[in-house]
């Protein structure tokens, strides 16, 4: 309980104290949160829904506010995910849960609440899915938890919560032409580590932000977690307004840190300095520059692959779909090579069709898949051999994430992924 | 309330999907999980693990996906209890909230080798090397875990504060 005097707030404990009906809320202090959003998915709701039912309640806390997406191990992977499936669909029915998005329905459940507008600048939520973090690019406190987590949040429409220190970073510049949002955020894990934000959150400022585009920001903070934060959040500006309007389904409430609010660590990031950027196994902070790998592929020869992953709730949508076909278009992906393209979301899917996208993709030698997680977490969809390497746009990269234990991957923005597709090693895109 | 076993020892980051990779995430049963539980890294180490054994871990253990398969696989497994460095935050609440005992400790988590036989007093935070005869001290738990561990997990402290069994 804080007894202490209002102090300047980061933009995390400002939404954090508004949720949990205090005026201040300090780093360190444990609250307890009312929730406007609660979601899990087919791998992690079945767990959750076991525990609820442990509770008796007959009712969820609130069903307009729950979010259930089948997107792991579908379609259907197999019989025991078809089951998992079933669960979730079935506690969907029985509580009237209107965010339930079935198959030709659903999307990336990351990709896809922010397209349905179901999270707004503001709110508190809480994901059974750790890069639930993906939502601070809308300004509102987002972040991952377990089942139990969220049957009790289904159950209460509360979590408790741990206040968190921030470190702020201030961008500067903008993104030279061949350089996105993920090679921001594997510059920042490869600078920090993976534990370099454990505990705390990651609040992006500056002048910078501006250019970023809002699919940047969900990259971006996207891959908080794997920094080992709590959550990574966006001001407000001028760009998020306009993704909101016509989209939004409530209201957004719009909180600013303080300009005296104190950070655990300030860290400055000039965007127009920022290279192409690759994880090596097996961690995501085992970065390197496209100017190092080049460098080593002089001294040591290339890095061949053999699979490419363009797609995941990490770097699926529109934009990365254009970005990727600029490289794929009138060429051919190197032979040998499988080129794998997850559209994250059925409108994603559409809008890439209607503008050509899926033809060139498909004229090049690549597939493409309907929406799912598939081979990002080696459910299905495009699952490594031993000694096979891949370059994948998802967001993590340990030891057997995408199939058996001696396959390497490395994670890359799309333009690095396409690139590579078409050379059949670790390519740069400035040179495609 | 202790407990007292083998000591299995990891390193740094240990990420949920080498504690149970995701092919085996069609099932959340302790009891199968318990059968993959470390299987990328140490495929001994299911086979091995017994009943009251201690996982030691380097910093950040846990990291990565917040499946809550990956406590239960530990737990399924027969580990009384994970001492680590630094946890990473998702693993960190599920452990709580399943009632898998974690404490944190860098001086236990260094020292503390592969083999050894330790005993840990969750009420006092002593950690007790029997095999080298050396003795930890961690952190007493925040209160508010305190509680959530003292109610049985997260649920069942629901339940009791609504006055059910």
């Amino acid at each position: 309980m804080s007894t202490q005097a209002k102090q300047p707030m980061t933009m995390t404990q400002k939404i954090l104290a508004a949720h949990a009906g205090k005026d201040f809320v300090a780093p360190g202090e444990f609250i307890q949160a009312k929730l406007d959003l609660v979601l899990g998915n087919d791998i992690t709701a079945p767990p959750a829904i076991k525990e609820f039912t442990k509770l008796g309640q007959p009712a969820v806390f609130d069903n307009k506010r729950i979010a259930l997406v089948p997107d792991h191990f579908t379609p259907n992977k197999d019989i025991q995910s078809a089951e998992q499936c079933r669960q979730m669909r079935v506690f969907a029915h029985d509580q009237s849960i209107e965010n339930y998005f079935e198959i030709g329905e659903m999307g990336i459940e990351h990709a896809l609440l922010p397209e349905k507008g179901l999270v707004v600048p503001g709110d508190v939520v809480i994901g059974a899915d750790s890069h639930t973090c993906t939502y601070g690019a809308l300004g509102a406190f987002s972040t991952g938890i377990g089942s139990t987590d969220m049957a009790a949040g289904m159950a209460t429409g509360l979590c408790w919560f741990r206040v968190p220190e921030a470190i702020q970073f201030v961008l500067k510049g903008k993104l030279s032409e061949h350089v996105s949002g993920k090679d921001v955020i594997l510059h920042i894990i490869g600078k920090i580590g993976v534990d370099g934000a454990r505990y705390q959150s990651m609040e992006f400022v500056g002048e910078g932000v501006a250019s970023l585009t809002m699919d940047d920001r969900f990259t971006i903070a996207n891959m908080a977690i794997e920094a080992g934060a709590k959550n990574g959040i966006f001001p407000v500006d001028e760009r998020t307004k306009a993704y909101l309007e016509n989209r939004g389904k409530r209201p957004s409430v719009i909180f600013e840190a303080d300009q005296d609010a104190v950070y655990a660590q300030v860290i400055e990031i000039d965007l127009a300095a920022i290279r192409p950027t690759v994880s090596f196994p097996h961690s995501p902070d085992n970065t390197r520059t496209i100017d190092e790998i080049e460098r080593m592929e002089q001294e040591k020869g290339a890095i061949t692959i053999d699979q490419v992953v363009i797609g995941s709730c990490t770097n699926g949508r529109l934009d990365d779909l254009r970005i990727a076909a600029r490289y794929l278009k009138g060429k051919k992906v190197a032979k040998g090579v499988r080129v794998i393209i997850f559209p994250a979301t059925q409108k994603i899917y559409l809008d890439a069709l209607r503008e050509g996208l899926i033809e060139i993709f498909i004229e090049a030698g690549a597939i493409v898949s309907t929406p799912t997680c598939g081979p990002c977490l080696g459910g299905h969809m495009g699952i490594l051999a031993k000694g096979e390497r891949a370059v994948a746009t998802t967001n993590r990269n340990f030891i057997g994430r995408m199939g058996h234990t001696e396959s390497e991957i490395y994670l890359a923005s799309p333009a690095v992924a396409a690139a590579s597709a078409v050379a059949g090693k670790i390519a740069n895109p400035e040179r495609a | 309330m202790s407990t007292s076993g083998r000591a299995f020892k990891f390193g740094d980051n240990i990420d949920t999907d080498v504690i149970i990779p995701a092919r085996y995430l069609s099932t959340a049963d302790p009891e199968i999980l318990a059968k993959y539980c470390m299987i990328d890294i140490d495929d001994t180490f299911a086979g091995k693990v017994q009943k009251g054994d201690i996982m030691i871990g380097g910093r950040n253990f846990g990291c990565g996906s917040s499946r809550e398969h990956a406590p239960i696989a530990i737990k399924g497994a027969g580990v009384s209890c994970v001492i680590a460095e630094t946890f990473a935050r998702i693993f960190y609440r599920n452990a709580f909230n399943i009632g898998l005992p974690i404490i944190e400790c860098a001086e236990a988590a260094r020292k503390i080798a592969d083999g050894d036989e330790i005993r840990v007093d969750f009420e006092s935070g002593k950690i007790e090397n029997i095999t080298k005869g050396e003795t930890y001290q961690a952190q007493p738990l925040p209160p508010f875990m305190r509680d959530i561990i003292d109610g049985g997990g997260l649920i069942a402290s629901i339940k009791k504060s609504r006055g059910e069994a």
